[in-house]
């Protein structure tokens, strides 16, 4: 018997308003993500993959349609509960990194981990992901002297310290280097393939989406 | 930066609502020193007169042939006393009896009256408008020449004769007060039984009651003044802070957004930004107190005289409690609004 996609999108629309307008970003999106896959959503500016992503992060609730997150439907959680699935069930990566500027790397780290956990012991298995991402050493470390590359690998080791079931990836290459890109996007394959990581990217870069294991399109709100 | 600049405005905070309250408290401290410098165990004041009202000259100085002839009187002498606005005053005496009574004064340059024209000034007067002996000095529409320069404590800043003075208020023959030492200790409160009983209306008091009254918490209107003085400092800083905290807080829209996608709850937040602000306005309180310190010495070096500034460690603890209400309540109404923005709108933040 197969297993449960471990997220499930059907029929998904979300509209916001900008300014005067609205806008239909999601316009019946579906998707459906295995545990231990790691899929890009590949498209242009404006197809409505950032929202997809803000969406199934649970960072902002759906128009309309269902999406299951590891079994839960996110239209049935309460805000509280939509707070512990983001601090439990995903992890973020963001293009822009998203580091607090004042907090040191591993400081940025264990703070994530103190609100999901209580703890800020990292354990063995997670220091072996810090040896992976290549940062061990950088841990002391502000943002601000940390190359982007860099900054991008703490947000990545920020995303699985609490070992998400899934990791949500915005762009992540968006503003690195060639080298660091490349980096980066082996960094996420070796994840996924090291440790099963279910992980969803987003991204415009074919080149970039070409490191999953599945790539799908996305215009105008619809996976196509 | 943002940090140094919230810590700050919370110790203006703090430096004001401690300064404004030690002036009030210095003032009133150095009227009770010089008052008791003066050596004498008791003071009478006019009928009606408050404890620090400045008043012109009610009593006949006939009294103190009356006063001189009571039992356990070993002398009396008495003062008129010219308001000159703001803080300052002039006080006319007869320096022979209030030398007789206090020691008489110490100079510190220049010496006793010469004539009808002398001034004697306190050190800090003659600090703060750079006096020297034979300086003149012009004072109620009468230009005065400096005659000596005395060590402050004693009776006033600023002393003249006492029947040029009472010629130039058009109050000849009359007091303002009237000191009175008496020939023991054993006898004062004797002789002020007796002095309360035959004058009764006038204002009788020991110097040690006189000094214990001039606080506060005793002079109504002064009470008031503070009272009025604290809350504009109070509403101003409360202004600062909420507005430097309000700005602070805004600018970490951005860091709410990622503490909400990475799972924080509303409570963890505000609880985090709380946490920060205690410690912000405990930072801010301590380097409240330390300007303190430095307004404390830019008035002894510029404004001796007219403004003493005492340091309350009593307001310590409430000056630093009003900062850290202060900056809670700056906090918490952009903390909460921050805290319900949709964290996709708090992560595109700039």
């Amino acid at each position: 018997m197969n297993e449960a996609p471990i997220i499930q999108v059907v029929n998904l629309y979300k509209t916001y308003r900008a300014g005067d307008v609205d806008v239909h970003a999601l316009q019946g999106a579906n998707l459906e993500v295995a545990k231990g896959e790691f899929v890009s959503i590949i498209g242009a500016s404006g197809s409505g993959k950032s929202t997809l992503f803000n969406v199934l992060g649970a960072l902002t609730p759906p128009t309309s349609g269902t999406v299951r997150i590891n079994g839960k439907d996110l239209n049935d959680l309460s805000n509280a509960e939509r707070t512990t699935l983001r601090k439990t069930t995903v992890g973020f990566v963001f293009q822009k990194y998203n580091l607090l500027p004042t907090l040191t790397a591993e400081d940025n780290i264990r703070i994530v981990q103190f609100i999901a956990t209580g703890t800020t012991e990292f354990t063995s298995e997670f220091r072996e992901i810090l040896n992976i991402l290549g940062i061990s050493d950088r841990m002391k470390h502000k943002p601000r002297a940390l190359s982007g590359g860099q900054q991008q690998r703490v947000a990545i080791a920020r995303a699985l310290v609490n070992r998400p079931a899934i990791l949500l990836a915005d762009e992540p290459t968006g503003n690195l280097d060639s080298q660091n890109t490349t980096a980066v996007l082996q960094l996420l394959a070796d994840l996924n393939k090291r440790l099963g990581q279910t992980i969803l990217m987003i991204t415009h870069d074919h080149e970039a989406a070409s490191y999953a294991s599945r790539a799908v399109h996305m215009r105008d709100g619809q996976i196509i | 930066m943002r940090t140094v600049l919230s810590v700050l405005a919370i110790a203006v905070e703090v430096t004001m609502i401690l300064t404004l309250v030690g002036v009030s408290y210095g003032t009133l401290d150095g009227t009770a020193r010089r008052a008791r410098g003066v050596g004498a165990d008791i003071l009478i004041r006019p009928p009606g007169s408050s404890i620090i009202g400045l008043s012109t000259s009610p009593m006949s100085d006939n009294l103190l042939g009356f006063l001189a002839k009571q039992p356990y009187v070993a002398l009396a002498t008495g003062t008129t006393v010219q308001p000159l606005g703001g803080f300052d005053s002039i006080t006319g005496l007869d320096l022979d009896q209030f030398s007789k009574m206090s020691g008489g004064f110490n100079f510190l340059e220049g010496g006793p009256f010469v004539n009808d024209q002398d001034i004697l000034v306190d050190e800090y007067y003659a600090k703060e408008k750079r006096l020297h002996v034979g300086d003149k000095l012009q004072l109620i529409n009468h230009e005065w020449r400096v005659a000596g320069i005395f060590e402050s404590g004693k009776l006033a800043r600023l002393c003249v004769r006492l029947p040029v003075l009472q010629q130039f208020m058009g109050n000849d023959h009359h007091l303002s007060q009237i000191y009175i030492k008496a020939d023991s200790p054993d006898h004062i409160q004797e002789l002020l039984a007796e002095l309360r009983a035959k004058m009764p209306g006038y204002q009788i008091y020991t110097m040690e009651e006189f000094t214990s009254l001039l606080s506060i918490s005793s002079v109504g209107m002064l009470k008031d003044f503070i009272g009025v003085v604290i809350g504009v400092a109070v509403i101003v800083g409360f202004i600062v802070v909420f507005m430097a905290m309000y700005t602070a807080v805004l600018e970490r829209t951005r860091e709410i957004g990622i503490l909400k996608a990475v799972g924080a709850s509303s409570g963890f937040i505000l609880g985090l930004l709380l946490r920060e602000t205690i410690l912000l306005s405990i930072f801010g309180s301590i380097a409240g107190i330390l300007l303190t310190y430095g307004t404390q010495w830019v008035m002894q070096h510029s404004v001796p005289a007219s403004l003493t500034q005492e340091t309350v460690y009593l307001w310590w603890p409430i000056a630093g409690g009003i900062a850290i209400v202060g900056s809670l309540l700056g906090v918490i109404v952009p903390g909460i609004k921050a805290i319900r923005q949709d964290a996709t709108e708090a992560l595109t933040y700039e």
